[in-house]
C-alpha cells in the first residue's frame, strides 16, 4: 500500500510516453508530454508527505503542529511554470508545422522532409 | 522505424521503466513518513524568521529565492521564443494564400459571433477575477497563493474580453505594448529587490525590508514584493503568449477568406 503513491506516478509517466510514442498529432503529443510531467507533482507531493500532517500555512494554525513539506510543493510549483512554458513554445512549434507542412502528423513529417 | 516496431520497443522497455522503479521506490522513506530534515527545519523556524504564513511562497520567493529567479526567467525567454516563432514571415504572405484555403477547412468559416449568455456572462466575471486576481497576489506570504497563480489568474481577464467580443476589444483592452512594459517591469522588479540586498552590504535577494507583523499583509519583507512582481511578470507574459497566438489564428483566417 505505501508503493501505490509512487506506482501512480511511474503509472502517469509510462501512460503518457505511451501516448508519446503512438501520438498521430502534434498537439495531442503535446498534451501527452503534459501528461508525462504531471507524474513529477505526484511523486514530489507523496515524498513530502507526512501522516496526519497539516498544510504549510500556518495562518491560523500553532507553529508546530506536524505540517508536510514545503520544500517539494514549492519545487511543484516550479515545475508546473516550467511545465505551461514548455507547452506554449511546443504548441507554437506545432503552428508552424502545420504552416510549413500541411500537417500535425508527426509520421507524414518524416515523409515530407525524406 | 514502423508503428509496429515503436510500440512493441515501447511496451518492453516501459515495463522494464515500471519495475525498476518500483524496486527503487520500495529504497524510499515509506509513503508518509516523511524524514527529509529541510521541510520540517523550515516549519519550525519559517514563520519566526520571515513573518510569513504561508511557507511556500517564502520558500519559493526568500529561501529558495536565487532559484525562482532563473524559473522567472524561462518563463520570460519562452514567452520571447513564442513571439518569435509565431511573427509575421516575409514568404508567407504571398505562397500561402493559394493553398491554406482547400487544406483547412475550418479555416474558411467565420468565427460565429458570441451569443448574449456569453456576453453578459464573460463580462461579469472580468471585474471579480481582476479582485481575485490581485487578492492572490498580495496575499501569498498569508494564505496559499502568490505572483505565480494571481498572474495566470489576472491573464486570463483579457481573455474573457476577447471571448465576450473581438481581437480589437481584447487590443484595447490589453494593448501589446503596455503588457510588453508590465512584463519587463516586473522581471526587472525582481532583479532590483535582489540588488537592493546587495546594496545594503548584505546578500543577492537577502530580505532588508521591514517584517512587519505576522499576519498582515504588509509582512514578510520582501516576499510581498517579490511576489507582486512575478504576478505583474507572469499575467504579462501569459498575455503576450495569447497576444501571439490569437494574432496567427486570425491572420490565417484572413488570408483564407481573400
Amino acid at each position: 500500500m505505501s508503493l501505490l503513491p509512487f506506482a501512480i506516478a511511474a503509472w502517469l509517466f509510462i501512460i503518457g510516453l505511451y501516448g508519446v510514442v503512438t501520438s498521430k498529432n502534434f498537439v495531442h503529443l503535446i498534451m501527452c508530454l503534459v501528461i508525462v510531467q504531471s507524474s513529477t507533482y505526484v511523486l514530489l507531493l507523496a515524498i513530502g508527505y507526512k501522516v496526519g500532517g497539516v498544510a504549510p500555512v500556518f495562518a491560523g494554525v500553532k507553529v508546530g503542529t506536524p505540517a508536510v513539506d514545503p520544500v517539494v510543493q514549492a519545487l511543484m510549483l516550479t515545475d508546473i511554470v516550467v511545465e505551461a512554458t514548455v507547452a506554449a513554445l511546443l504548441l507554437a512549434l506545432a503552428v508552424q508545422a502545420q504552416k510549413r507542412f500541411r500537417t500535425l502528423n508527426p509520421d507524414k513529417l518524416q515523409e515530407l522532409r525524406g | 522505424m514502423s508503428r509496429r516496431v515503436r510500440s512493441v520497443l515501447f511496451v518492453g522497455s516501459a515495463l522494464a521503466v515500471f519495475f525498476v522503479y518500483l524496486w527503487a521506490a520500495r529504497g524510499l522513506p515509506r509513503f508518509g513518513h516523511y524524514q527529509g530534515p529541510y521541510g520540517d527545519v523550515i516549519n519550525q523556524v519559517g514563520v519566526f524568521e520571515r513573518h510569513a504564513t504561508d511557507l511556500v511562497t517564502a520558500v519559493n520567493f526568500d529561501y529558495r529565492g536565487f532559484d525562482t529567479l532563473g524559473e522567472e526567467f524561462i518563463l520570460f525567454i519562452s514567452v520571447i521564443g513564442v513571439t518569435l516563432l509565431l511573427r509575421q514571415q516575409p514568404e508567407e504572405a504571398k505562397d500561402e494564400q493559394d493553398n491554406m484555403a482547400k487544406n483547412d477547412e475550418s479555416l474558411g468559416r467565420d468565427a460565429p459571433e458570441p451569443s448574449d449568455a456569453t456576453k453578459v456572462m464573460t463580462l461579469a466575471l472580468v471585474g471579480p477575477l481582476v479582485a481575485f486576481g490581485i487578492y492572490i497576489v498580495t496575499h501569498g506570504q498569508l494564505s496559499p497563493g502568490g505572483g505565480f497563480q494571481g498572474g495566470v489568474i489576472l491573464a486570463t481577464a483579457p481573455l474573457l474580453v476577447y471571448l465576450a467580443g473581438d481581437y480589437k476589444t481584447f487590443q484595447r483592452v490589453a494593448s501589446h505594448t503596455v503588457v510588453e512594459i508590465g512584463e519587463a517591469i516586473g522581471a526587472c522588479a525582481y532583479v532590483a529587490v535582489g540588488l537592493a540586498g546587495m546594496a545594503g552590504g548584505g546578500l543577492f535577494l537577502q530580505n532588508v525590508l521591514p517584517l512587519g507583523t505576522t499576519g498582515n499583509i504588509n509582512s514578510a519583507g520582501t516576499i510581498a514584493v517579490i511576489s507582486a512582481g512575478v504576478g505583474l511578470e507572469v499575467a504579462g507574459g501569459f498575455v503576450l503568449l495569447m497576444h501571439s497566438f490569437l494574432e496567427q489564428a486570425l491572420s490565417l483566417r484572413l488570408r483564407s477568406k481573400q
